[in-house]
């Protein structure tokens, strides 16, 4: 019996460290910051948000895009919490500043950089995520190859900044050395009692990929900025999204 | 901080000068001439002579008639004003903006400088001892504006007014103290002005119609409200560096060993001085007689050699060395002051900040300042003048951001047109064209109207929608103007989450 107990023991050893090569933080920082996500938690590897890493952000369409900013901006607001700046990069930015103060960011501590081409947005991404002093940098881009992409995680895991990287309108999805792959979908939303007109927004999460984790789909319900997540259709959606997976791999 | 000034007047400059040259001259009476209009008029008289009731302006043969025995120099106003100069220099030690005041006056800005001697009242002393120990006879007034210090010192009894009291130092001056020509005080005589005050009671419109602009001009630079600029006689230190090379330099690597001394010349100077470069010039001379140039620009003051480096290194492939450049400069076009305990921006660390000061500096110089953007609220309910762009990094809102209202998280850059089917006018639509999607309503919340600012533009109202599709899409839709009068339009303005 002992003898499992060590193994055991061993193995989550050995597997901190395997993480820790590959470049994720598992020290403490990571573990302090809750973006309040409850059960996605369990999704990551090491159970907490990867920090110090890129996600990438896929939206098929304008509402998507939106949601998924969203989303993003809940993040964002749990990141900058300690009054640090958040620099937002973007080729035709959509984004109105007022409205992320409804997910807890002050929109004056994030500095917008809007550039025409791509190639720009890239180079003003990259400088940004060796600077450790911004909470996060978001990067509105369509195009980006895997080599652009891979500079990008060596840039993150020595600054240790998280970089978000949002891909709207996507001819064709091509694979990035991101740490993660979400795509968020607006659902309908939910009012109490059935009261008429628009009610709290919902939207479904899916994590499609991610680096040493379980992937998966969950449901969130926004209420007055903060996200939660909605529980009733959790399970379903999980073993819906597996056999999905199945089939992808099939 | 507001501002002091003192005014000196040198009374006798001219007859002082002749004095301190001829020491025979000291207190003899005499008088230095120039000739006006064929005949030799007074210039400048000796103490002795004014006290007889000489004055400048008299006809040299009258002054003769009356006193037979003075003696006559003709005057040299070049070198009258030679010597204001070199007084303006000198009394740099008191004070660094001085200003020359022909033909005998020195302005001195005195801010945040007086209690260095202790006090206004030891400060005015120390000047004017100083100065009459050197042989020069001086007045002396201290003022918050140019205009009053110079009423006071030549008409006022008190030579130092208050700080915010010089209205009621000129009260009961004469209206010549407010530096007026000659043919608007000879009709202020006429008219019976005999006192400043008398015109402060009569209103603006009756003083312009009657003396013109200038009269309140003079008045309001005197009262403080009109702004009033000096010419210090050192204008402010000009930061630039040279650096001859032996050979011509033609490699990019010579540039920036240049450019490097260059900097550490600068910052050294900076960091002496207290400032950090704003926007900076470097210059190359070519041996074929052009000049090349590239220029840099950061969001706060540097004065961090390697981040400098850093920004001008990204543009020395614009500088074309042809033949070879022989001569570099760096020049800081525009410095401000560092100071060590910055308030800090953002409640951060400041290294934090220079930290990403430096980064902006880095983005502006590659894709151009004109992208970086930060908003602040302002107070309009017009989404597109909800918020405003500032430059600096320092701004910080002054009210709060508004989240009473619900706002789109994605706003299109301009309201784009939509195909609506609406079954009752104030109704949101039942589904609507949106770049060839039919999007059909499920639910919907509104109106929210926003009146046009009329101080800012015209037109009809926009009513606000929020609606969402079957699928959980969210939009926000808007009609322009109100069924009844003409049709309105409709259009799409943004997404929600």
């Amino acid at each position: 019996m002992e003898a499992i107990v060590e193994k055991k023991e061993m193995i989550r050893q050995l597997k901190e460290k395997i993480l820790t090569l590959e470049g994720f933080s598992t020290g403490k920082d990571s573990r302090q910051l809750d973006f309040g996500l409850g059960p996605i938690n369990a999704a990551f590897p090491g159970g907490a948000f990867p920090m110090a890493a890129i996600h990438e952000f896929v939206s098929p369409t304008e509402t998507c895009a939106a949601a998924a900013n969203g989303f993003l901006a809940n993040l964002l607001g749990t990141l900058m919490n300690k009054g640090r700046i958040c620099l937002w990069v973007s080729v035709g930015r959509r984004l109105f500043p007022p409205a992320l103060k409804f997910f807890g960011i002050e929109p004056h501590r994030v500095i917008f950089i809007d550039v025409k081409r791509e190639k720009d947005a890239l180079w003003v991404l990259e400088q940004a995520l060796k600077c450790q002093s911004l909470a996060a940098v978001v990067a509105e881009l369509r195009n980006i190859s895997f080599a652009e992409s891979r500079r990008l995680q060596l840039a993150v895991e020595n600054s240790r900044t998280t970089g978000f990287l949002h891909r709207q309108l996507l001819h064709s999805e091509n694979t990035l050395a991101c740490v993660s792959r979400w795509k968020i979908r607006p659902l309908a939303s939910r009012s109490e009692d059935g009261l008429p007109g628009v009610g709290f927004s919902c939207l479904e999460v899916e994590l499609e990929k991610i680096r040493n984790g379980r992937p998966g789909v969950w449901q969130f319900e926004c209420r007055d900025g903060s996200f939660r997540i909605l529980p009733n259709r959790h399970p379903a959606s999980l073993s819906d999204s597996s056999t999905k997976k199945e089939q992808n791999y099939a | 901080m507001p501002k002091r000034y003192l005014y000196l007047w040198f009374r006798y400059l001219a007859t002082d000068r002749m004095a301190k040259n001829n020491p025979e001259l000291r207190d003899k009476a005499f008088l230095l001439y120039a000739p006006e209009r064929g005949r030799m008029v007074v210039r400048a008289a000796s103490p002795a002579l004014v006290k007889e009731g000489i004055v400048p302006g008299m006809v040299v043969a009258d002054v003769r008639a009356i006193l037979p025995d003075i003696e006559v120099f003709s005057s040299e106003p070049e070198t009258e004003e030679k010597l204001l100069n070199s007084l303006a220099e000198w009394c740099l030690r008191f004070s660094p903006a001085v200003a020359p005041d022909p033909p005998d006056g020195l302005i001195l800005d005195i801010s945040g400088c007086p209690h260095l001697w202790g006090g206004e009242q030891a400060y005015i002393e120390a000047i004017a001892s100083r100065i009459r120990q050197g042989g020069y006879h001086t007045q002396a007034a201290i003022a918050d504006t140019i205009g009053a210090a110079w009423a006071t010192v030549r008409y006022g009894h008190n030579p130092i007014v208050a700080p915010g009291k010089q209205a009621a130092a000129l009260h009961s001056l004469p209206p010549v103290a407010l530096r007026l020509d000659k043919p608007t005080l000879q009709r202020m005589h006429k008219l019976g002005f005999q006192q400043i005050k008398q015109l402060m009671s009569i209103p603006r419109s009756n003083l312009r119609r009657r003396f013109g602009d200038t009269l309140l001009f003079r008045l309001e630079q005197a009262l403080g409200n009109e702004r009033e600029f000096l010419k210090p006689i050192r204008p402010t230190p000009v930061y630039l560096e040279r650096l001859p090379c032996l050979e011509p330099i033609r490699t990019a690597k010579g540039i920036e060993i240049a450019l490097e001394r260059l900097l550490e010349m600068l910052c050294q100077r900076f960091f002496r001085e207290g400032k950090g470069m704003r926007t900076g010039i470097l210059k190359g001379y070519r041996i074929d007689g052009e000049t090349v140039q590239i220029n840099i620009g950061t969001n706060r003051a540097s004065r961090n050699a390697a981040h400098l480096f850093k920004l001008f290194e990204l543009k020395i492939s614009e500088l074309e060395p042809a033949l070879g450049i022989e001569l570099f400069t760096l020049e800081a076009t525009l410095v401000e002051d560092v100071s060590e305990t910055q308030e800090a921006l953002w409640s951060m660390g400041s290294n934090h900040e220079t930290a990403i000061a430096e980064l902006l500096d880095n983005i502006a110089g590659k894709v151009g300042a004109a992208a970086i953007h930060r908003y602040l609220p302002q107070p309009y309910h017009w989404p597109e003048h909800s918020v405003k762009e500032i430059n600096s990094l320092e701004g910080q809102p002054e009210t709060e951001w508004p989240v009473n209202r619900p706002r789109p998280l994605h706003l299109l850059p301009s309201p784009e047109p939509i195909e609506v089917m609406v079954v009752l006018p104030d109704y949101p639509p039942m589904h609507f064209r949106y770049r060839d999607n039919l999007i059909q309503v499920a639910k919907a919340d509104g109106p929210e109207r926003i009146e046009q600012e009329w101080w800012l533009q015209n037109g009809p109202p926009r009513d606000y929608y929020q609606v969402e599709d079957k699928d959980g899409a969210r939009y926000w839709l808007f009609r322009l103007g109100i069924y009844g009068d003409a049709k309105p339009q409709w259009f799409i303005h943004g997404f929600f989450v």
